[in-house]
């Protein structure tokens, strides 16, 4: 059993058993009445007839589906290096030395973190034309998920150069390299080990984000799917199975996001301990 | 500059809006949220199981395909509710998600020590959570409930997609108006700023309070 299982209740006597079996049946019976009465609820309705579920069985509505998947992951990985680019820019001027380059990162990112993304969406979409500035519709997508991700993404460059102990870059800077040497040759490739967890799972947001092409009509993954709704008419199927779609990609992503801080956690016990074998020891902070 | 004094009124409304999203959503996230991360930390394999589910489904899918599936997926089967109420549901479940993972995580943060010597006063399941562990543990998640919170806040933008006016869609629809977006969409974006860092303030003042020393 895992480490929250042990904070809050003992290996169980006999008694506690019993409950737990008394909970165990209660709570089934509630979830199987939710789910019964969504079952009666759709099909009561109609939602569960053959011929309604039956077009997600053949190859051309899941090659257009696919298409507009397609779209989504080429609109989030565009986004993803473009703002990870700009985070780490953000990030290096946010530890510079020099007072005017940290407080224009800080200002970028303390402002556009707090703004919604759809708002940058609709400047980009209302606003920039009327200066002459009317981008191509993947452009008008991608623009604002950097805009606002960079700053998000600039957040945990930034935890992660500060993660790195300071005796690295005293190291580096007393065998003679100059600032920039150390933190590209020592402090960020570290650092930059210790936040892929974050990175993955931001990237997950991101990938989450580019929904927001159903706003700027751009044929991802979301605005496929109205475009086949409005088309085939079966609107609770399509939106279900685009859902369903976004989960399986998402939570491959987790993941791995998941599997990455498992193994940084181990790696940075066996740096403390000093010694190369694994301990045993109990795992408190991994689900953290 | 006109534009925007002379629309305050509409988007002073859009923002009232945005607040009673933001409050009615964060409220209804933080009880459901509550309730799956104790399932997800209680000795019942099927709470436990049933609580993963929820938040692994809830946070890998956008919360714009689950507005879009509820708002015009629910009268499909015969569930009508109003526009606000429905976006107010969908935001809090989805928000939910989140805080239970801040929750379980803050339940983590908790020694192990203390949960023992609860059970050893003879406090059960619920006792000790109430009594000792949650109380002990919400020092540790103000910060993270904050972010969720300013995150939830910035989330209720989305409600403009599918046609709850809010801030974000009384600005775009004045900015269709007076074709003046920059004051619009500045003064939009500075009305987001604000909210955020007084949930920001709020956030520190509330954790010096609940920090508990060790």
């Amino acid at each position: 059993m895992s480490a929250t299982s042990r904070l809050l209740f003992d290996e169980p006597g006999p008694r506690a058993r019993r409950g737990t079996r008394a909970a165990t049946l209660v709570s089934a019976l509630v979830l199987l009445a939710l789910a019964a009465l969504a079952v009666r609820q759709f099909a009561a309705n109609g939602q569960l007839d053959a011929a309604r579920w039956q077009p997600y069985a053949t190859w051309p509505m899941w090659r257009y589906l696919l298409g507009g998947l397609w779209s989504t992951l080429l609109a989030a990985v565009v986004s993803a290096a473009l703002a990870m680019a700009g985070g780490l820019l953000l990030a290096l001027g946010r530890v510079s030395p020099r007072r005017p380059v940290r407080w224009a990162a800080g200002t970028y990112v303390e402002v556009v973190r707090t703004i919604p993304a759809l708002l940058l969406v609709y400047v980009v979409l209302f606003a920039l034309p009327r200066y002459g500035l009317d981008l191509p519709l993947f452009w008008k997508l991608v623009v604002p998920l950097s805009v606002s991700n960079a700053a998000a993404f600039a957040e945990i460059f930034r935890a992660g150069i500060l993660s790195v102990e300071r005796g690295q870059s005293e190291a580096g800077l007393a065998i003679g390299l100059t600032r920039g040497q150390t933190m590209r040759l020592i402090v960020l490739p570290q650092a930059a080990r210790r936040v892929l967890p974050s990175i993955v799972s931001q990237s997950v947001g991101l990938l989450k984000d580019t929904s927001l092409g159903f706003v700027v009509s751009y044929a991802e993954l979301l605005y496929s799917g109205k475009v086949l709704a409005n088309y085939n008419h079966l609107l609770i199927q399509t939106y279900i199975v685009v859902a369903l779609v976004y989960l399986v990609v998402n939570a491959s992503l987790s993941k791995l996001a998941r599997t990455l801080e498992t193994r940084q956690a181990g790696a940075a016990r066996r740096a403390e301990a000093g010694a190369p074998k694994p301990p045993a020891a109990p795992e408190a902070a991994l689900h953290a | 500059m006109d534009a925007l004094s002379g629309n305050l009124p509409a988007l002073w409304d859009g923002l009232i809006v945005t607040l009673q999203l933001t409050l009615l959503a964060f409220a209804g996230a933080s009880v459901a949220g509550i309730l799956v991360a104790t399932a997800r930390v209680s000795p019942v394999p099927v709470l436990r199981a049933a609580g993963t589910v929820y938040v692994e489904t809830l946070q890998n899918i956008p919360l714009l395909v689950l507005l879009i599936l509820a708002v015009f997926g629910l009268p499909e089967i015969g569930v009508q509710a109003g526009l606000f109420t429905t976006a107010v549901v969908v935001i809090a479940l989805y928000q939910a998600a989140y805080i239970a993972e801040a929750l379980r995580s803050g339940i983590n943060s908790v020694p192990a020590g203390q949960g023992e010597a609860a059970r050893a006063l003879g406090l059960g399941f619920t006792g000790s959570l109430r009594h000792v562990v949650l109380p002990q543990s919400l020092g540790t998640v103000v910060q993270p409930l904050g972010n969720i919170f300013i995150m939830l806040t910035m989330n209720t933008s989305l409600a403009a997609a599918v046609g709850v006016v809010e801030l974000t869609a009384a600005a775009n629809r004045v900015n269709l108006i007076e074709a003046q977006p920059i004051p619009i969409f500045v003064g939009a974006g500075v009305a987001y700023m604000l909210l955020s860092s007084l949930v920001g303030f709020v956030t520190g003042v509330l954790e010096r309070r609940l920090a508990v020393h060790r």
